[in-house]
C-alpha cells in the first residue's frame, strides 16, 4: 500500500476552508449587525451629533458647531434637575434594596415548591401593565381614598392626607415599580449560595450577623449590585411616574428631556440632556463591571 | 493484505501557545483493542478529537483504511465516538438516539426498528426503547451511548473514557461486558482512560502518553513488567525509581553504586558502559524488607508508615538520602512497625533499567 | 428558633400584598356603580359593556397586540439566529455589535424614545405602526437574545458534535439538536419580549404616529387628564389574562418538573 499518494493539504488550502465555514455563519448574525446598526448605533450616534448642533428659530435644526447645549445644562435650573433626578435615583435605590434584598433573600431559602409559587406570584403584577398598578395607586392616594379613610377610621389622622401629587407618592410609584428587578437580582444570586457555607462560617464561631456579612452577603453581592443597576438606571428615566404621581410638583431629567423634545421642540438641548445622562449611566454600569466582576447583569432575563 | 485499519503520521496540534500534540506516530490493526493511558491533559482526548474528525491536526496526517481523512467532516467518516458523558440527545427517546444515525441515512423505519431493537439487545435493554435518556441510569445511559456508536456499523469506534463516570463495581462489571463485545464484534476500539488498572485489564495494545508523545506502546505485559522510562514505570504500577553509576556490567545484571551501596538490575539491550549513570524501576511487591543485621545486603531505610488498602499492605521507608520507598505486600501485617531500621534489597531480574 | 424561622414569610407575605394591593384595588372598582371611584356605589357591571362599545379603546387594544407580535417574532428570529451565529463565527467586531444591540434595554427607555424621535424624523420615516415596530423589535432583540445565548452556553457541546460524529451536517445539527433544546429559551424570551411590549408607554409616546394608540399611550393619557371607569375595566380583563396566562406556563412547568422528580425518584 503507498500512503504518500494522497496530497497534504497546503496552509492556504486550509485557511480557505476556515474561512467557508465562517462565511456560512455570518448569514445568520448578518441581521442582528443590520439592525444594530442602523437602528440602535446609527440614532445613538446622530443624538450624539444633533447634540452639537443649533436650534433653528422655529423647527429643526441648523448644521453648525456649537457647545452651547452643554453649557446651557450648566444652568442653575438644570444642574438642579439633574440634582433631584440623582437624589430621587439614589433614595428609590436605596429604598429597593431595603425592601427588595430581604425578600429575594428570604425567597432564596424557601423549598423548591414555595419557590417556584412565589415567583408566579411576582411575575403576575410584573407582567400586569406597569400603568394599571400605577392606577392602582392613585386609586390608594386619591384624598378620601382607601388609605385616608383607613387611617381616619384607625384614628391615625382626621382629616385627608392629600398623599396623591406629592413627592412621596413618586417616591412609592417609583419604588413600587423597581423592586421587582432587584428580588430578582438578588434572589437568582442568592438561589447560587451554597447555603452550607453559612454553617460552615457558623460552625468557625461567625455568629449569625457575621455569617451573613462575611458568606451570605459577599457572595450575593453581583445580584445586588446588578439590582442596584437595574433600579438606579431606570429610575433616572421614568419620567411618567413623576408625571402621574407628582402632578408638576417632582420634574426629573426625563420630565426636561421630554418637555424640550415635544412642547419646546428644541431638539439639540433635549440631545445634550440625554448624552448626559448617557454618560451618567455608561459609568454606573462601568463601575458595575468593575465591582461585580461580570459581564452580564444578573437576573435581568 | 494489510490489515492495518488506522495511521496517524506525525500528527501535531496547538491549542494557542500550548502543544497539545508534538508529532505522534500510530498504526492500528483491525479488529485491535488499543488504549491510551495518560495523565489528564497528555493529549489522549485531543488524539481522539483528531480521529473523530472533531478537530484537525495542524499538520500530520490521518489515514483511514489508507484513505486520508485529515480533513474530513466528522459526519463522512465511518469511525463513531463514545463520549465521555455520553451525550444522549435528551430530547429523543432511546430509539430515536440509536436510530439517529439511520434516519439520516434515510433507511426505511422497519428497518430501523429492527436495527435499533438488535442494537438494544445486544447492550442487554430491550424494551427500553420509549424511555428518555433522563429516565435511565449512568449504567443504562453508557449502554445506549455504545449502541448508538455501534448501529452505524463504525470501522472504528473510540472510546473516550467511557466508564469514568461508572462506580467501582459497575466499572468493573463493564469492562468484562466491553471487551466480549468488542471480541464478537470483531471491531477496532480505540480507548481511553487514565486508570492503568482497566487500561491493563482491556486492551491488546497500550500507548502511554505524557505531553503530546507517546511513552512506550505495547502490550500490557510489556508496559507493565518491561517499562521504557521512569514514567511508565511510576504511571503503570507505581514502581520505585533509584538512580547511580554504573559499576560492574556482566551478562545478565548490571551492578551500580546507590548511595554507598552496590545495588544490581537486569540487563536491556541497550548499549551500556562503566560509570554511566543509571535508572532504575523496580514495582513495590518486588521489594523485601528486612531488619537491620538479618545478614541481608542492600540499602539502609528505616520505616517511616503503614498502610493497608485494597487487601494490600504498604509499608513506606525512608532511604538516607530522605527519598521515599514503597514496599507492599498481601496480608494485613507485619512484624515491622514505624522507626525499624531495615535493609532494602530485591532480585536482580525484577529491576528493570528505564530511561529517565 | 421557631420564630425565627416565621419572620422570614411573613415578611414575604406582607410585601407581597403591598405588591397585590394596587391592582386589587383597580378591580374592585371595575365593578362600581359609580363614575366617581373614590365612592362605592354598589355593584355593576356596566363599565364592561361600555368597555366594548369604544371603539377607539378595543382599536388601541388591538394595535397593542399587533405591534407586541410583530416586535416579538421579529426579535425571535434576529435574536436566535444571532445567538446562534455569533458562538460560531469569529469576527472581531463580535463583542462591540453585541455591545451595542443590548444597549435598548441597558439605557434609560427616555433616551431610547427620544433618540428613535430625531432619528426618524431625520430619515423621513412616517411614524406609525412602522416606527413603533422598528422601535419595540430595537428592545425586544435583547430579551431573546441574552435567553438564547444562555442557553446555548450551557448546552453540552458534545450534543452537537455526537451529531456530527453520527453522520449530521451542520443544518441538521442545528435543526434535529440545537433548535429543540434551545425552543424553551426561544418562547421565554419571546413572552417577555411580548410582555414588555405591551406594557412600553415611554419609548411609545415617542415614535407613534397621531393616529396610532397603543394601548398603553391611551391609559396614559386618560390618567392625565381624568379616567373613566372602563379603563377600570379593561385593566381587569388584562390582569385576568396575565394570571391565565401565567397560571398556564407555571402549570406547563410543573407538569415537566413533575414527570422529572418521579422519573428521578424512581432510579
Amino acid at each position: 500500500m503507498k500512503l504518500d499518494d494522497t496530497p497534504v493539504p497546503l496552509p492556504w488550502q486550509r485557511r480557505e476552508k476556515r474561512f467557508s465555514h465562517n462565511g456560512k455563519f455570518i448569514l445568520t448574525v448578518l441581521p442582528l449587525y443590520i439592525f444594530t446598526l442602523a437602528f440602535v448605533a446609527g440614532p445613538l450616534v446622530y443624538m450624539f451629533i444633533l447634540s452639537f448642533l443649533q436650534r433653528a428659530e422655529v423647527w429643526g435644526v441648523i448644521g453648525k458647531f456649537t457647545l452651547k447645549n452643554y453649557t446651557d445644562i450648566l444652568d442653575p435650573v438644570y444642574l438642579k434637575t439633574f440634582w433631584e433626578s440623582i437624589k430621587l435615583a439614589v433614595l428609590t435605590t436605596a429604598l429597593t434594596i431595603l425592601i427588595g434584598y430581604p425578600f429575594g433573600y428570604f425567597m432564596a431559602k424557601l423549598s423548591a415548591k414555595w419557590k417556584s409559587r412565589m415567583m408566579l406570584f411576582l411575575m403576575i403584577p410584573f407582567w400586569t401593565s406597569s400603568l394599571i398598578r400605577l392606577y392602582g395607586w392613585i386609586i390608594i392616594f386619591r384624598a378620601n381614598g382607601p388609605l385616608d379613610k383607613a387611617l381616619m377610621f384607625l384614628h391615625i389622622t382626621d382629616a385627608p392626607l392629600k398623599l396623591l401629587y406629592t413627592y412621596a407618592a413618586v417616591v412609592v410609584g417609583m419604588v413600587y415599580a423597581l423592586v421587582p428587578f432587584m428580588i430578582f437580582s438578588v434572589y437568582s444570586s442568592a438561589e447560587k449560595l451554597d447555603w452550607s457555607l453559612i454553617e460552615a462560617a457558623r460552625d468557625l464561631g461567625a455568629n449569625p450577623m457575621q455569617a451573613f456579612l462575611t458568606v451570605s452577603l459577599k457572595l450575593t453581592l453581583p445580584g445586588l449590585l446588578s439590582g442596584v443597576v437595574l433600579t438606579f438606571i431606570p429610575s433616572m428615566g421614568l419620567f411618567f411616574i413623576a408625571d402621574i404621581l407628582g402632578g408638576n410638583k417632582v420634574v426629573l431629567v426625563g420630565n426636561v428631556i421630554q418637555e424640550q423634545l415635544m412642547k419646546a421642540h428644541n431638539w439639540p438641548f433635549a440631545a445634550a440632556l440625554a448624552v448626559v445622562l448617557t454618560i451618567l449611566t455608561s459609568v454606573m454600569i462601568y463601575l458595575y463591571r468593575r465591582l461585580a466582576k461580570v459581564k452580564d447583569l444578573e437576573g435581568l432575563v | 493484505m494489510n490489515d492495518i485499519i488506522l495511521q496517524l503520521q506525525q500528527i501535531e496540534k496547538r491549542f494557542g501557545d500550548t502543544k497539545v500534540l508534538d508529532g505522534i506516530d500510530l498504526s492500528i490493526k483491525q479488529g485491535e483493542f488499543i488504549t491510551m493511558l495518560g495523565s489528564s491533559g497528555c493529549g489522549k482526548t485531543t488524539t481522539l478529537r483528531i480521529i473523530a474528525g472533531l478537530e484537525t491536526p495542524d499538520s500530520g496526517r490521518v489515514l483511514l483504511e489508507g484513505r486520508d481523512v485529515t480533513n474530513e467532516e466528522p459526519n463522512k467518516r465511518n469511525v463513531n465516538t463514545v463520549f465521555q458523558n455520553y451525550a444522549l440527545f435528551p430530547h429523543m427517546s432511546v430509539e430515536s438516539n440509536i436510530g439517529y444515525s439511520l434516519r439520516l441515512k434515510h433507511i426505511d423505519k422497519a428497518t430501523i426498528k429492527k436495527t435499533v431493537a438488535e442494537a438494544l439487545d445486544m447492550v442487554q435493554l430491550s424494551g427500553y426503547e420509549k424511555r428518555m435518556p433522563g429516565e435511565l441510569s449512568g449504567g443504562q445511559r453508557q449502554r445506549v451511548a455504545i449502541a448508538r456508536a455501534l448501529v452505524n456499523k463504525p470501522k472504528v469506534l473510540l472510546l473516550d473514557e467511557p466508564l469514568g463516570a461508572l462506580d467501582l463495581q459497575l466499572r468493573h462489571q463493564m469492562q468484562t461486558e466491553l471487551k466480549r463485545l468488542q471480541k464478537r464484534l470483531g471491531l477496532t476500539f480505540i480507548y481511553i482512560t487514565h486508570d492503568q488498572e482497566e487500561a491493563l485489564n482491556m486492551s491488546d495494545r497500550i500507548a502511554v502518553m505524557r505531553e503530546g508523545q507517546f511513552e512506550q506502546i505495547g502490550t500490557p505485559e510489556q508496559v507493565y513488567d518491561m517499562p521504557l522510562t521512569s514514567y511508565v514505570a511510576r504511571f503503570v504500577g507505581s514502581a520505585n525509581i533509584l538512580s547511580g553509576n554504573v559499576s560492574a556490567i556482566d551478562e545478565q545484571s548490571v551492578a551500580f553504586n546507590c548511595q554507598g551501596v552496590t545495588v544490581f538490575a537486569a540487563r536491556r539491550d541497550a548499549p551500556i558502559s562503566i560509570g554511566q549513570t543509571v535508572t532504575m524501576a523496580v514495582r513495590s511487591e518486588k521489594i523485601n524488607l528486612t531488619p537491620q543485621g538479618a545478614g541481608e545486603t542492600g540499602l539502609h531505610a528505616v520505616v517511616t508508615e503503614k498502610s493497608f488498602s485494597g487487601g494490600v499492605l504498604h509499608i513506606i521507608v525512608t532511604l538516607d538520602d530522605g527519598s521515599e520507598l514503597v514496599s507492599s505486600r498481601h496480608g494485613i501485617d507485619s512484624p515491622l512497625a514505624a522507626g525499624d531500621s531495615v535493609t532494602v534489597s530485591w532480585k536482580p531480574e525484577n529491576a528493570v533499567l528505564v530511561d529517565l | 428558633m421557631k420564630n425565627r424561622t416565621k419572620l422570614p414569610n411573613i415578611y414575604l407575605g406582607v410585601i407581597l400584598v403591598l405588591m397585590y394591593l394596587p391592582i386589587l384595588l383597580v378591580i374592585i372598582y371595575s365593578f362600581n356603580q359609580s363614575k366617581i371611584s373614590s365612592v362605592w356605589e354598589g355593584f355593576s357591571l356596566k363599565w364592561y359593556t361600555e368597555l366594548f362599545r369604544d371603539a377607539s379603546l378595543l382599536q388601541a387594544l388591538i394595535n397593542s397586540l399587533v405591534l407586541a407580535a410583530a416586535s416579538s417574532l421579529n426579535a425571535a428570529v434576529i435574536g436566535t439566529l444571532a445567538a446562534v451565529g455569533m458562538l460560531k463565527v469569529n469576527l472581531r467586531s463580535k463583542g462591540v455589535i453585541e455591545y451595542i444591540s443590548t444597549l435598548p434595554i441597558m439605557i434609560p427607555e427616555i433616551i431610547l424614545g427620544m433618540v428613535f424621535l430625531v432619528f426618524f424624523s431625520l430619515i423621513g420615516l412616517p411614524f406609525g405602526m412602522t416606527t413603533l415596530i422598528i422601535a419595540h423589535t430595537a428592545f425586544c432583540i435583547p430579551y431573546v437574545y441574552m435567553l438564547v445565548k444562555a442557553r446555548l452556553v450551557g448546552l453540552d457541546k458534545s450534543l452537537g458534535e455526537a451529531a456530527k460524529d453520527l453522520g449530521a451536517g451542520e443544518l441538521r445539527v442545528f435543526l434535529d439538536i440545537t433548535l429543540p433544546l434551545i425552543l424553551p429559551a426561544i418562547v421565554s424570551g419571546m413572552l417577555l419580549a411580548f410582555a414588555m411590549s405591551m406594557d412600553d408607554v415611554v419609548i411609545s409616546i415617542f415614535v407613534t404616529g397621531v393616529n396610532t394608540n397603543t394601548l398603553p399611550i391611551k391609559i396614559y393619557t386618560q390618567l392625565k387628564t381624568g379616567v373613566t371607569p372602563k379603563i377600570n375595566a379593561l385593566c381587569t380583563i388584562l390582569f385576568a389574562v396575565t394570571v391565565l396566562m401565567g397560571l398556564l406556563s407555571g402549570w406547563l412547568g410543573k407538569i415537566n418538573t413533575q414527570k422529572k422528580t418521579v422519573l428521578e425518584e424512581n432510579r
